[in-house]
């Protein structure tokens, strides 16, 4: 399997300059929980509290940041299944029927990805979270009567154990 | 840090007082970027910034919350990719711990399928990600298949908690 990443070329708009990955780097493992976080974010990088505001709204409105929040752990608040439901769409098809899929809020994640024939033939994946398993089925149903995925391949991959959950450290 | 999804739940929801219901589910987004956001929150919520910092504190270390903070959009920022094996079931163990001990690693689940474990890789560049995908390979004699993200459909405003 010697096939590399070829990751997607970065949007023109996503180059940060060394402040920005600064502060991402700085904030990945969250806000400190003290009456003014973006001040003391800057005097650890040498920059005002100004500069950490308005850089932190300029990443959320460039989508770097995709969301700007409390990060809860579902399990913990009694989501306790979770299920990777794949899907085989054909290629054209893919945009609209991940768009619909995307919007609804019990999907978490809802990546386009690539194929591994001829072992893998799903193209969508879809993180469903539910308070148990006939919870999720239930939001997967909804997502196929609602998207009209009736003819779209797919399986539920229910995940039995968790070795390790935690928010992504980039360096 | 491992847990099987039969233990019983952590949540207590009589634990759970409207304060910290509407701290988990109304600031999943949106977070105040101003100077004060506790202070802001506190506002929104009538009650103290030092009672909304003291219980997001408190909620964080119940593991309630991960942090408070930012999600990025995938390989905006560094690189990431899934990826998936098909392990023998005698070695489950063995490989899942072998993979959680790279600290590019940020999710790791066993699932229900012949790829029976999926997990989640981070580094700062694909370089260092092809690396520790070769290792892991390499380490474990399982090949490793790989699936980065081509497109995003996801619109993240977080996760409605439905108190039942």
């Amino acid at each position: 399997m010697k096939v590399r990443l070829r990751l997607p070329a970065l949007p023109e708009q996503a180059i940060l300059d060394e402040q920005d990955q600064a502060l991402i780097t700085l904030i990945q493992t969250g806000l400190p929980l003290s009456a003014t976080p973006y001040a003391d974010l800057g005097r650890q990088l040498g920059m005002d509290e100004s500069e950490v505001i308005t850089r932190l709204k300029r990443l959320t409105d460039e989508n770097i940041i995709k969301r700007f929040g409390v990060v809860v752990r579902h399990h913990e608040l009694g989501y306790l299944a979770n299920a990777m439901t794949v899907w085989n769409i054909p290629d054209e098809m893919v945009s609209e029927l991940g768009s619909c899929m995307g919007q609804f809020e019990f999907v978490t994640l809802c990546y386009q990805r690539p194929r591994r024939l001829p072992d893998w033939p799903y193209n969508l994946f879809t993180m469903i979270h539910g308070q148990d398993r006939s919870d999720v089925l239930t939001n997967i149903q909804t997502l196929i009567e609602r998207c009209g995925l009736e003819k779209i391949d797919h399986e539920v991959l229910f995940s039995t154990r968790r070795f390790k959950q935690r928010g992504a450290i980039y360096r | 840090m491992q847990s099987t999804h039969t233990d019983t739940t952590k949540l207590n929801k009589q634990q759970l007082g409207s304060l910290e219901k509407h701290l988990l589910n109304d600031f999943q987004h949106g977070f105040p970027l101003v100077s004060r956001p506790f202070q802001a929150i506190a506002e929104k919520l009538g009650t103290t910034e030092e009672m909304v910092i003291d219980t997001l504190a408190q909620l964080q270390q119940q593991g309630f919350v991960s942090r408070v903070g930012a999600v990025f959009r995938a390989n905006s920022i560094g690189a990431s990719t899934l990826a998936a094996m098909a392990v023998p079931e005698e070695r489950l163990e063995e490989v899942a711990a072998m993979i959680n001990d790279y600290s590019e690693v940020n999710h790791n689940y066993q699932r229900e399928h012949h790829f029976n474990l999926w997990f989640v890789l981070t580094a700062s560049d694909e370089q260092v990600l092809n690396a520790v995908l070769d290792d892991i390979e390499h380490c474990s004699g399982i090949p490793v298949m790989y699936l980065p993200m081509l497109e995003d459909y996801h619109i993240d405003l977080g996760f409605d908690l439905k108190w039942i």
